[in-house]
Parts: C-alpha cells; sequence; structure tokens
C-alpha cells in the first residue's frame, strides 16, 4: 500500500472514530484488559492499558490505528509481558469465517492478485502476467457467504443454550468486519475455564472425536444395538436427525446402520462432521491469551466495522457495517469482479481511473484491487 | 476443612494429620520401631507398599472390630514415613495411585449410599471441597456442571471422556457414580502424592533401617530403561515433506515441528534451514522466531504440542506405529 492510500484510509478511518464515538467503548473491567492496535504497513502494539473511553478515543486520534485490538481475557497487570500478567478468566469467544466454510459460489466473488507482480485477474492458478504461483486470493462482497455464516451462528447458538446451558442474552453476536462472525458468551461458568477444557467445546460444537460408542453402538456384540432417538438431547438427537432423515425412516436405516458394523459407521460419522458439525475456528476459541477486534472498531481488511448484531436475520454486512461517508473519492481500480456495497453494485474496473463514492473507494483500497496512484 | 470420623479416616487415611493423628492417639514415631507390639503395623505398613508396587490395592476390611481402625489407619502413615525415608519417587508414585484407587472404591459406594444418609453427604463433601466439582443426584444420574467435568475430563487421553462422547443436557454432564469417582482418580493421586512430598522427612528411626533397604532394593527394580528409534514420527516427517516441496506450512505445524526439534536436542542453526523453501521464508523472521521458542530471546520454553492438539489443528498423520503415546516427542521410545 503506498502513502497516499495509506493517507485516505487514515483520513478516512479518523473521520469515522471522530463521528461515532457512541460506537466505541472499552469493554467490562476495561482495567484489567490487554489492547493493542496497528498501523499501516507497521507491526503489532501490544500490551497497552486502558481505562477509559476517553483513554481510547484519545488513542484513536492521536495514533490513528488500522487496527485495534482488546483481550477477551482479564488480567490483574494486563500492560506487564504475557507470563507476568496473571491470568484471571475470559470470555468464551467463537469465531466464524466465511472463508473456512467452502461457500458454492464463493469463487465467483473471488480473484487473485500475484504476490510477486502484484498483477490483479480473474481467479486461476497461477499469474497471467508472470506464471508465478503465489497468488493471494481475494474475495469481495458475496451474500451467499453471509448467509452461510449466519446459517452457522444459528447452529452455534442452539448447541450454546440447548447443550451448555447458556442463557441466550448472554450471548452476544458481532459481525467481524470482513466476512465473518464473533460469538461472544458473557457472564458463564465457561469464564475460568483454561485452554485445554475450551478445546474441549470446540471439539463438541465441531463434532470432532465422536465415537460410535456415544450412539450406543458396540464393538462386539450387534444384537443389543440400540441408535438413539429424534428427541434426544445434543448430538444424540441431532445426528439422528441428519444420519435418519425423517423419524419415519429410522427403523430402516438404524437396522442398515447395525448391519453395516462398527467400522462403516465410524466412517459415516467422520463423513457427516463436515455437514453436521459447526465450523468455527477452534484456534480462536482455545487461545486464551488473544487480542480481538474491538466492537466498533473498523477492519482494515475492509473497511467495515465489527458492529454488534441485533437481528441476525435481517443484517446485511454490506449496509449496517459501512460507515464511511458518501463523498466522490478518485482511485485507480483494478478489480475483475462486480461487488456490492449500501446496495449500489460496483464494477468489474479495468486498470482504470473512476470516481466512486468514498467507502467503495476505501473498501477497493483495503481489498488490494485499488490505488489512490 | 471436613471434620472426619474414624470410618472416614479408614478410608481416606490421607485426609487425617499425619503427625497429629499419632499424637492424638498418644503415640510417637520412635515407638514404632521399638515396640514389638506395633512391629507388626510396620509389616502391614511395608505390605501396603510392595503391593502397590505390584498394581495391586491393598485390600482392608473396614468393617472389623473397633480396635482394628487405628491399624489401617496407622499402617498408611508409617508407610509415608518409610516412603520418605527411602526417598524413592518411584515408589510414592505407585503408592499414591494404589491408594487413590483404593478410597476411589469407597467414595463410589457411600457417593451412590441411598440407605446412609451421613455416608453420602460426606462423601458429595469430600467431592465438592476436595475436587471442586458439584453433584446433583437424580434416580441413577450423576450430574455435574460440565465446567467441572471438563476440569478433570482434560486428564484423560481416551477418547470415550471427551466432552462429545458425553450425555450432555442443559450445562450439566450425566455420570454414573462409577465414572464421577474414576474422574478424580488423578486428582486423589496427586493429592496423595503432594501430601507425602510435601512431608517432613524424619530422621532414620531405630528399627526401620532394615525394612528402608529393602524398599530401596525393590524400588531398583522399577528403574525403567528406554531406548528411542531415530525415527521421526509421521506428523514431523509430513511437516518436513510440506516444506521441502516449497508447499505452505501453518504457523501450529512450523511451531510443532521446531519445538520437536529442540526437543531432541537439535539448535537454532540447525533448525533454521529447513523453512528456507517456505513461501514466506524470511530469515530475520524465522531466526527471531526460533530464538524465542527455544527460550533464548524469551522467558519461555516452549513444548512441542500434545498428539490431542495436533489432532484439532490437523497436523496428526497417524500410524500404528504412535499407538500408546500422547506426545510426538515419545515415538519410537521403547523398554527394555
Amino acid at each position: 500500500m503506498n502513502d497516499k492510500d495509506i493517507e485516505l484510509l487514515e483520513d478516512s478511518f479518523k473521520k469515522f472514530y471522530f463521528d461515532h464515538f457512541n460506537l466505541i467503548h472499552v469493554p467490562e473491567n476495561p482495567n484489567q484488559r490487554e489492547f493493542g492496535f496497528q498501523k499501516f504497513n507497521s507491526g503489532m502494539n501490544r500490551h497497552i492499558s486502558l481505562k477509559t473511553d476517553k483513554e481510547l478515543h484519545l488513542l484513536l486520534m492521536q495514533k490513528v490505528p488500522s487496527d485495534v485490538y482488546v483481550s477477551n481475557a482479564c488480567y490483574s497487570f494486563p500492560n506487564l509481558p504475557m507470563n507476568e500478567k496473571d491470568w484471571k478468566n475470559a470470555e468464551l469467544i467463537f469465531d466464524i469465517d466465511a472463508k473456512d466454510l467452502d461457500v458454492k459460489n464463493r469463487d465467483q466473488h473471488s480473484c487473485v492478485k500475484c504476490t510477486e507482480c502484484n498483477e490483479i485477474a480473474i481467479l486461476q492458478s497461477s499469474c497471467p502476467s508472470c506464471q508465478s504461483s503465489k497468488l493471494s486470493k481475494i474475495t469481495l462482497s458475496c451474500s451467499d457467504c453471509i448467509t452461510e455464516a449466519k446459517d452457522q451462528v444459528r447452529r452455534l447458538n442452539e448447541i450454546l443454550i440447548d447443550d451448555f446451558g447458556v442463557e441466550p442474552n448472554n450471548i452476544q453476536v458481532f459481525f467481524s468486519g470482513n466476512e465473518g462472525f464473533h460469538i461472544y458468551v458473557n457472564n458463564s461458568e465457561f469464564q475460568s475455564v483454561g485452554a485445554k477444557e475450551r478445546a474441549e467445546i470446540a471439539d463438541h460444537i465441531m463434532f470432532r472425536g465422536i465415537i460410535p460408542e456415544t450412539f450406543g453402538f458396540k464393538k462386539f456384540n450387534s444384537e443389543k444395538i440400540l441408535l438413539p432417538d429424534f428427541n434426544e438431547p445434543s448430538w444424540r438427537g441431532r445426528a439422528s436427525k441428519v444420519l435418519y432423515g425423517s423419524k419415519s425412516m429410522r427403523s430402516k436405516i438404524s437396522k442398515k446402520i447395525i448391519s453395516s458394523g462398527y467400522s462403516a459407521f465410524q466412517k459415516q460419522l467422520e463423513a457427516v462432521k463436515e455437514q453436521i458439525g459447526v465450523r468455527i475456528d477452534p484456534n480462536v476459541t482455545v487461545d486464551i491469551h488473544r487480542i480481538f477486534r474491538l466492537p466498533g472498531s473498523i477492519n482494515s481488511k475492509s473497511g467495515l466495522a465489527k458492529i454488534f448484531v441485533n437481528d441476525i436475520t435481517k443484517f446485511n454486512p454490506y449496509v449496517d457495517a459501512c460507515f464511511i461517508d458518501s463523498e466522490d473519492t478518485e482511485v485507480i481500480a483494478n478489480c475483475p469482479i462486480e461487488f456490492s456495497l449500501k446496495n449500489k453494485k460496483f464494477g468489474p474496473y479495468k486498470q482504470e481511473r473512476i470516481s466512486v463514492p468514498k467507502y467503495a473507494a476505501v473498501y477497493m483500497i483495503c481489498k488490494g484491487v485499488a490505488s489512490c496512484t | 476443612m471436613l471434620n472426619l470420623g474414624t470410618d472416614e479416616i479408614v478410608k481416606y487415611p490421607f485426609l487425617a494429620e499425619a503427625g497429629k493423628y499419632l499424637s492424638d492417639k498418644g503415640f510417637s514415631l520412635e515407638q514404632f520401631g521399638t515396640d514389638p507390639d506395633l512391629k507388626r503395623i510396620v509389616d502391614m505398613a511395608v505390605e501396603r507398599i510392595k503391593i502397590s508396587t505390584e498394581g495391586k490395592i491393598y485390600s482392608s476390611d473396614v468393617s472389623e472390630t473397633n480396635s482394628s481402625l487405628p491399624m489401617e489407619v496407622f499402617s498408611f502413615l508409617i508407610a509415608v514415613i518409610l516412603l520418605k525415608l527411602t526417598g524413592m519417587h518411584t515408589l510414592i508414585r505407585r503408592f499414591s495411585l494404589a491408594e487413590a484407587r483404593r478410597s476411589e472404591r469407597f467414595l463410589e459406594k457411600d457417593l451412590a449410599n441411598y440407605k446412609d444418609k451421613t455416608k453420602e453427604e460426606m462423601a458429595l463433601k469430600i467431592m465438592h471441597d476436595l475436587f471442586s466439582i458439584t453433584i446433583q443426584k437424580k434416580d441413577d444420574d450423576f450430574i455435574i456442571p460440565i465446567s467441572n467435568y471438563l476440569k478433570h475430563s482434560i486428564n484423560f487421553h481416551e477418547r470415550e471422556w471427551k466432552l462429545i462422547n458425553r450425555k450432555i443436557d442443559n450445562g450439566s454432564v450425566f455420570l454414573t457414580s462409577h465414572e464421577t469417582v474414576r474422574l478424580v482418580r488423578k486428582e486423589i493421586d496427586r493429592y496423595i502424592s503432594t501430601k507425602i512430598h510435601s512431608a517432613n522427612t524424619p530422621e532414620m528411626i531405630e528399627g526401620f533401617q532394615e525394612h528402608v533397604n529393602s524398599l530401596k532394593n525393590l524400588a531398583k527394580k522399577f528403574e525403567v530403561k528406554t531406548v528411542e528409534s531415530s525415527e521421526y514420527p509421521p506428523c514431523i516427517k509430513h511437516a518436513i515433506e510440506v516444506l521441502e516441496k516449497g508447499e505452505n506450512l501453518p504457523h501450529s505445524g512450523r511451531f510443532m515441528l521446531a519445538t520437536f526439534l529442540f526437543a531432541k536436542g537439535q539448535q537454532v542453526e540447525e533448525i533454521a534451514p529447513l523453512f528456507k523453501n517456505a513461501p514466506d521464508y524470511n530469515e530475520k523472521v524465522t531466526l527471531y522466531q526460533l530464538n524465542h521458542l527455544s527460550g533464548k530471546s524469551s522467558t519461555t520454553k516452549y513444548a512441542c504440542p500434545s498428539c490431542e492438539k495436533l489432532k484439532s489443528q490437523n497436523l496428526c498423520f497417524i500410524i500404528p506405529e504412535c499407538d500408546g503415546i500422547i506426545n510426538p516427542i515419545q515415538f519410537g521410545r521403547k523398554r527394555v
């Protein structure tokens, strides 16, 4: 990213922050949190302590960061090095990212950028200009991706409430600012559990590590097997629905499963894992020292904001999380695919100078498909 | 602290304050070495240790007459003294596990005791006060909060203990009395061994020397010699292959590879060249990160992740030879 681009982004971000202080707050127990921020083309500044909204707003104005983060963990000494911080507890957080969901139409909204010569082209395996195979994939607004991510959020919520007994009002969903969601569980009994326990929670949610015995299957003595029913709690019930399809098929399919044997059933469970498990990023949940994008701040991968989602069915990130203004802005765009923001379509552009609303210019620069010069 | 009756001290002797218990009963340690009437207890104590080294559980008849009750407790306490004097960790380890399993039997019986409320309450209290497990009983189910369950279940490597393989509903895990008690075996074991390790070692007691010597000899039997093959486990081989092909190995894979090789005694300079083919190779960054992991430029020396962790990161490529290991660095280790 060149200096002119950075200048435009910093100006836009600063204006957004100045106009939207009401959106950006320090979390609960701010003096126990670790904050961090990044500036464009620069490394991470971590281990920062901020105590009030005012201090946070001052940091935004003075440093004009590209990204701002805060820990889900509470520490006695948040600004000391990691092993001296004295970890106390942390909210349980789940990350659902569209890039992990293998959404069918995603490729239609993706292009590639060569990391060697910066050539941008529609999706292909090597650079059309220099033939290098080192390409980075860029995905622009894709409503299928968001729909699929929302569905994962819905299923995650169901498991959190039904299996883990989490109160619905303790679950908060945030749009990540790019193409996913962060789901926070507040005030739960899981606040104080460590990384290994969280790995178990993640495995449960992802339907990982299940053994046939959990469904009543026995390695030997297959005569006495009784497979679960639809209305049983947790995975026994949920997986039944997928395995049998419908209630009337239970007896027939269950007989078939039993006669196929233990290892066939094991394989079958493995095969449906992706389909019925919720596809969270387990590393995020398990890391209890992580810093997360601060709610209300802008994601420099897109120029969209990480915001609280009140009604997920109605939520449209490409409208609701787009806060940059509409002032006409000139950029040179090299964007081989179409995208949509604030219900307006843009592109494709072939290395051309265009004038677009600032939010679209910022989006393209953040994605790496446009530049000021 | 728990208020223990004689019955409980017999079942859970490790809960007693050893020194206080002896003096309350009017005995001193020295007496056990010299008094011929007490010799039987010392023999019992030795037996108790020996049995533990065979992987068996010392069986005691709790329903014996009242006069025999202190024998049970005394033999435990004297066994601890003998272990301290012997100073062999391998014996302490075996003894505390066997004693944990012994008390597990009582705990399970008491937990499921519907007739004697006092016994049941005491067992529930032990589970709560010592192991922070709040149990709710409903019919045959022992219902505990998921967070309580997880704190203990993570000590197990068997898949049946994974949360996903448990009956759970609305924040609770449903267990049998046996499973509930099994859940805390490691903690009872740890509780006993910590208590033994933190006890003061007395001066050698007259009359104990012979026993101590025989126990030391016994311990030598358990010295384990291992040989290690130089073959790398499949996860490490896979990581090296990926790098050799110039493909991208995720951060977690690089972390695994580096910490594994450090554990095998390799140095930063030997490991760094492996990453040369990585698509994003940067010598400065690689050296910085390796120095950080090795503990050279940081306060922590990072350990190689467990097999379980690698499985969850899709870095595990298990083969039959991996059987029984829980960390890649154990691969190829064999006892002789």
